[in-house]
């Protein structure tokens, strides 16, 4: 894959995972199924750094503004480039803007957009998905085939093509991501609600005479849920990475928003003379896309863990 | 396998039909004004020269007869010409192509040389220390989107150390750095993929009972597990071909690489609509051909797809 197509695949094995399956598991006789999936994912070490990253981040992106040293747009002409110091930690950018403060500003733009576009994909992809799952025949032709329509183009180009046309904003960046997310959605839903469907459970329940509607509650939902949760989790990493990815190209949120891709791009003409100006914002990317992706892996060996 | 062929070709031609109706309504509710940008500022303009642009690009007819046009067009290569330099599209893209051909070779074979080569050392020596290091660097990869990994490469190698240019040249050290940037992320995918499937095949009866008929473990590998857990590996390296292919918006950026994909970041900022159409519809296309090669070879190879 080149630069950020379609996530990696879900159910590849996953090699991290590999040594919290070795540890011992000493399940008690009762427990409810969701102890026990907390029993295996706090078991992932990986799996819990990624959700104290992801719980430090929510607490930045929501009061990041009382603790930020200063105000993001403050410009200091005074005092530009300055490298990192007592008082600009991480330094200030070309119009004496402090670094820290906008890439505090910036986790709450990149959490408020990644998240946003993984909730919109997930809307329309559940959805339509659900759709071409339940309703075989025509629908689900139709539907599949609308799916593949979008997966042709890749994330990027087709993003950019739609910002074309709305502008640089943040609703346009949510849209253009959502729009290109939502079809690898519906083919995971579909796609297990068809094998769930199959089960021997499902079977077996209906040998018992449960009512259609429990069974599609009790057991086909939520079993074909699972791949699309994994999925979502994983995928607000690179959604994070395609916001600022949209921005480093000119086509993403307005360059005035204080944003990691914005500043990205701002910096990359410093390359070798004022590192900290990208070296910051890319850590910063890093390590959310890695928290989310940890998460994403814990969430499938703990709700799966045939699948490991 | 003729009757799958047929299937996935009408597929095809269904896809490429609905991308192109999807791009072409996103230009079309454009909110820009691309007689604009030829015809100069608004004062300045002349209406007679307006329609005589309008009539020129085709702009003037109704929007049915828009994409009819731009469709029978394009199916034979003409893709019109440009808004500013008033050249053929076909013409100003032919070299770019090839540029961006040129750098997904080099990346597709970066990919596959390394990626298999440390996915098979890793599963043949299992916990091994290098085994641990593959894992732990695929798991890392996921973190690092393209625009941090080239700025990096560049920071170190193009300015500290100066083993190669900052920017893409035409000659072969121009290419190592963008191709690198490229290959990394997908070395790592499929380095975890091909460890993956061969630790899966190694488990399989018919290794063992290759081994266990006593045939030289060269033989074995070879014949038997490598054959066997190529298959999803090759898929994965098609697909990723044909992302290259269409063009890598940000590495192209961040080297200034004379590829598509900054031809069309250039397009979008100048509204250069008729380059924006070729460049996606293009990348587009050599997806979706790429995609079915990928899905013929797969079907070729496993007659359980074809059937089913």
């Amino acid at each position: 894959m080149s630069e950020l197509v379609k996530s990696p695949a879900i159910g590849d094995e996953s090699p991290v995972s590999a040594t919290a399956a070795a540890a011992p598991e000493a399940t008690p006789k009762q427990l409810t199924q969701w102890a026990e999936i907390r029993h295996r994912f706090v078991q992932n070490k990986l799996a819990v750094v990624g959700l104290v990253i992801i719980c430090l981040l929510f607490l930045t992106a929501i009061f990041g503004n009382m603790f930020a040293p200063f105000d993001p747009g403050a410009q200091d002409l005074e005092n530009t480039l300055a490298s990192p110091n007592g008082t600009h930690w991480m330094g200030t950018d070309a119009l004496g803007r402090d670094m820290f403060s906008r890439l505090i500003a910036g986790t709450r733009v990149a959490m408020f957009v990644g998240l946003a576009s993984i909730f919109f994909a997930v809307l329309i992809g559940v959805a339509l998905g659900a759709i071409a799952g339940y309703f075989a025949g025509f629908a689900d032709t139709l539907v599949m085939r609308i799916a593949d329509v979008f997966l042709a183009f890749p994330l990027m180009i087709g993003a950019v093509v739609i910002i074309l046309v709305t502008g640089r904003g943040i609703t346009p960046v949510i849209i253009s991501l959502a729009v290109f997310s939502w079809a690898t959605v519906s083919r995971l839903l579909r796609s297990s609600i068809l094998s769930v469907r199959e089960m021997d459970y499902v079977h077996a329940a209906k040998a018992l005479g449960a009512s259609g509607w429990r069974i599609v509650r009790t057991h086909i939902l939520p079993n074909s849920l699972t791949p699309v949760l994994v999925y979502a989790t994983f995928n607000v990493g690179t959604t994070i990475i395609g916001v600022a990815a949209l921005s480093f190209l000119g086509a993403g949120v307005p360059v005035d928003v204080p944003e990691w891709g914005n500043m990205l791009a701002a910096g990359q003409a410093f390359i070798g003379v004022h590192d900290y100006l990208w070296l910051y914002p890319s850590l910063f990317v890093v390590v959310t896309v890695l928290g989310f992706a940890f998460v994403g892996d814990g969430l499938r060996d703990a709700l799966d863990p045939k699948l490991r | 396998m003729g009757r799958y062929v047929a299937r996935r070709l009408g597929q095809m031609v269904i896809v490429l039909i609905g991308a192109t109706m999807v791009l072409f309504a996103c230009l079309f509710v454009l909110p820009g004004d691309p007689v604009g940008s030829i015809a100069g500022s608004d004062k300045a303009r002349d209406p007679a020269v307006v329609a005589e642009l309008k009539a020129r690009y085709g702009l003037d007819k109704s929007l049915p007869e828009q994409y009819v046009n731009y469709v029978s067009k394009v199916a034979t290569g003409d893709l019109g010409e440009d808004f500013i330099q008033r050249r053929e599209v076909s013409e100003i893209l032919g070299p770019k192509l090839a540029n961006t051909a040129k750098l997904a070779l080099l990346a597709i074979t970066l990919v596959t040389v390394f990626g298999m080569g440390v996915g098979i050392i890793a599963a043949l020596y299992r916990y091994s220390i290098l085994d641990m290091a593959t894992t732990f660097f695929t798991t890392m990869a996921v973190g690092f989107p393209t625009f941090v990994i080239g700025m990096l490469l560049m920071k170190w190698f193009a300015v500290e150390l100066q083993w190669f240019p900052q920017l893409g040249g035409d000659k072969l050290e121009g290419m190592v750095l963008p191709a690198v940037t490229l290959a990394i992320t997908d070395i790592a995918f499929v380095a975890r993929l091909t460890r993956g499937t061969m630790l899966e095949v190694l488990r399989a009866d018919y290794v063992k009972t290759a081994v266990a008929k006593g045939l030289p473990r060269r033989r074995v590998l070879f014949k038997h597990v490598l054959r066997n857990s190529s298959i999803p590996v090759v898929t994965y390296l098609g697909i990723s071909f044909g992302a290259l292919l269409g063009g890598a918006l940000i590495t192209e950026a961040i080297f200034n690489w004379d590829g598509v994909g900054l031809a069309l970041v250039q397009a979008i900022q100048q509204q250069n609509n008729p380059i924006v159409i070729g460049v996606v519809t293009y990348s587009v296309a050599i997806f979706v051909v790429l995609s079915l090669i990928v899905d013929l070879l797969y079907a070729a190879l496993d007659p359980r797809i074809r059937l089913s």
